[in-house]
């Protein structure tokens, strides 16, 4: 079973949920941008919620499906299409050997993820099938998929199993079926253009002048055109720290808000360096790497300044909602004939 | 004087990992304290702990908040620093397991490997053999892996040798250049862009992502550069994989 890469659009990679337990070594975790949206991909196909899928950026790959397959769309919305027909979002969709799919305008959102049921098997580098592009480590070659590319699929779980073959059923004598049911709002939203990222105060927060902490957690910042997987480059108001004692290199990490002397802030992404020794003024929460994630270069943020109590919460209450989605895909399974 | 434990300060660093920080000076004692620490939870870790990073004054500890939840009503923050807490005395008392042998890195100096030893030499107003001969006779301490895969920042630099970096940094440094910026040495251990001034190339790859370790460094090792002539280098080149 494999994944026929006919164009390969922008930025298309295989991602999983990181490399982790390398940092020591200098590695750095990468994994998807959107981790809850590849997560609920992979549950809508009955993976394992780190199995491995392709993270799309803004212009969509073409890619024809070597044999029957079942996946999942999740992420920003980039007008997907399947033999030239549109397809939702955010649940699963059995497609025929043969069905193309495709995307169009780029309507929300930044990154779309492919989930696959069985997930994408290249072979795992450091505990991860995720592409780190800087140092050519894991996904298919270390690199971003290339026309020509052919990517092997693992067979499904036997929850994905059953998925496809209620499908399956539904299809005939089509080339492709899809759920009617899809996660609620808060699970799989629309991003939206404008809006407000959540952060809690960063180790050097206090060494920036009041007026830089005020206008940090006050006014607009611009996705500058130097965003990649790496690090957004924020524009808006200059921050001055009041010191200028070295820092010395520690630890950053996905989220890590960190200024450098020009006073414009750098947000760190998913191939975050692993440590730094620029002062990090906030740190973006867990719950809303996929707010960051899903920014265009152009688009406004407005940081919103919470506790790390609050941020805790919310990184609970979104792990348990992951969870209520699993046991709602396993039950559905069960209780159709 | 070992660390006490009380002199530990934790922080923050978002809401899934804690950085525990030794002091603010580089200094052999504080990275002993955060070996010390670091093979304390590696041997003992506990559930939710996800990675440890070492730096120079400080370790880091991810965790998964979910994991640590369920013990009463507590943020998943003030169980884990609870839990370290409890554990730091005895972490810090840890007999740090023997640095083991000296790691030899055998570096090809000057010419093509090494474009900058002339201006190296020239700041330090030194001749090019001494700066090779400076350079290598200290045991270095490698304080930290970072920057990039393998990348080992190393203690012990000879004072004399200290060179502000260029002013024009490289597109491209090969990997194993060794390399000096202010009192800082060294390797760029994959091809990167790069400031610092190069002053020679070891042929051993310092990060093979099919090793089971694969940063050839570690925190924790002490490593002294060899030099070598051309025809030892390109024969151990041979011999990497």
């Amino acid at each position: 079973m494999s994944l026929n890469i006919l164009r390969p659009g922008l930025l298309t990679t295989v991602q999983d949920l990181g490399r982790h337990g390398y940092q020591a070594d200098g590695v750095v975790v990468s994994g998807a941008m959107d981790a809850v949206a590849l997560r609920v991909g992979n549950l809508l196909v009955g993976n394992a919620e780190d199995a491995a899928g392709l993270e799309i950026t803004v212009l969509g790959p073409r890619i024809r499906f070597e044999a029957d397959h079942l996946i999942a769309l999740t992420g920003a919305h980039l007008s997907p299409t399947l033999n030239g027909r549109s397809v939702g979002m955010n649940r699963p969709v059995w497609v025929a050997a043969g069905t193309e799919l495709a995307f169009g305008a780029a309507a929300a959102g930044c990154r779309a993820y492919l989930a696959v049921a069985g997930g994408v098997a290249v072979p795992l580098v450091l505990g991860s099938r995720s592409t780190y592009l800087r140092a050519g480590l894991g996904g298919l070659h270390g690199r971003a998929l290339r026309a020509g590319d052919v990517l092997p699929t693992a067979p499904p779980t036997p929850l994905g199993q059953k998925l496809m073959a209620m499908l399956a059923a539904l299809a005939s004598p089509k080339t492709w079926a899809q759920a009617s049911y899809t996660p609620g709002p808060r699970l799989c939203g629309t991003p939206l253009p404008a809006t407000t990222v959540r952060a809690i105060a960063g180790p050097e927060h206090e060494q920036f002048s009041p007026a830089s902490q005020r206008a940090f957690w006050q006014q607009p910042f611009r996705v500058s055109p130097e965003a990649d997987r790496m690090g957004y480059r924020l524009q808006g108001p200059e921050l001055n720290r009041q010191t200028n004692a070295e820092l010395l290199s520690g630890a950053v990490t996905f989220g890590t808000v960190q200024v450098p002397a020009s006073g414009q802030p750098i947000a760190l992404m998913a191939d975050h360096q692993t440590t730094g020794g620029y002062p990090r003024l906030a740190q973006v929460i867990t719950a809303d790497f996929p707010v960051l994630a899903q920014l265009r270069p152009g688009q406004q943020l407005w940081f919103q300044r919470v506790t790390l109590a609050e941020a805790q919460a919310l990184y609970l209450a979104q792990e348990r909602q992951l969870r209520a989605l699993r046991r709602g895909i396993a039950l559905r399974v069960n209780l159709t004939p | 004087m070992p660390t006490p434990a009380a002199d530990v300060r934790l922080f923050p660093l978002g809401d899934a990992a804690v950085v525990l920080e030794f002091g603010h000076a580089i200094g052999p004692e504080t990275h002993r304290a955060i070996q010390a620490v670091r093979h304390y939870l590696t041997q003992h870790p506990f559930a939710g702990l996800r990675e440890l990073v070492p730096a120079f004054t400080t370790l880091t500890v991810y965790y998964d908040p979910w994991l640590l939840n369920g013990q009463g009503h507590r943020l998943p923050y003030e169980q884990i620093t609870e839990v370290l807490r409890q554990l730091l005395p005895a972490a810090l008392a840890t007999p740090v397991a023997s640095e083991g042998a000296v790691v030899e890195i055998p570096v090809c100096y000057g010419d093509e490997f090494g474009p900058d030893l002339e201006a190296v030499a020239q700041h330090a107003g030194l001749s090019r053999e001494e700066v090779v001969a400076r350079h290598s006779a200290p045991d270095y301490l490698v304080y930290m892996i970072g920057f990039a895969p393998g990348f080992p920042y190393l203690g012990g630099l000879d004072a004399r040798l200290a060179t502000p970096r260029r002013a024009r940094p490289r597109l491209q440094v090969p990997a194993g250049t060794v390399g000096i910026a202010g009192a800082q040495t060294g390797i760029y251990s994959l091809p990167t862009p790069g400031g610092w001034q190069l002053i020679g190339r070891t042929p051993l790859r310092l990060f093979d992502p099919t090793r089971a370790q694969p940063s050839r460094l570690q925190a924790g090792q002490r490593l002294r550069f060899v030099p070598i002539g051309r025809a030892e280098f390109e024969q151990l080149q041979r011999n990497e994989p």
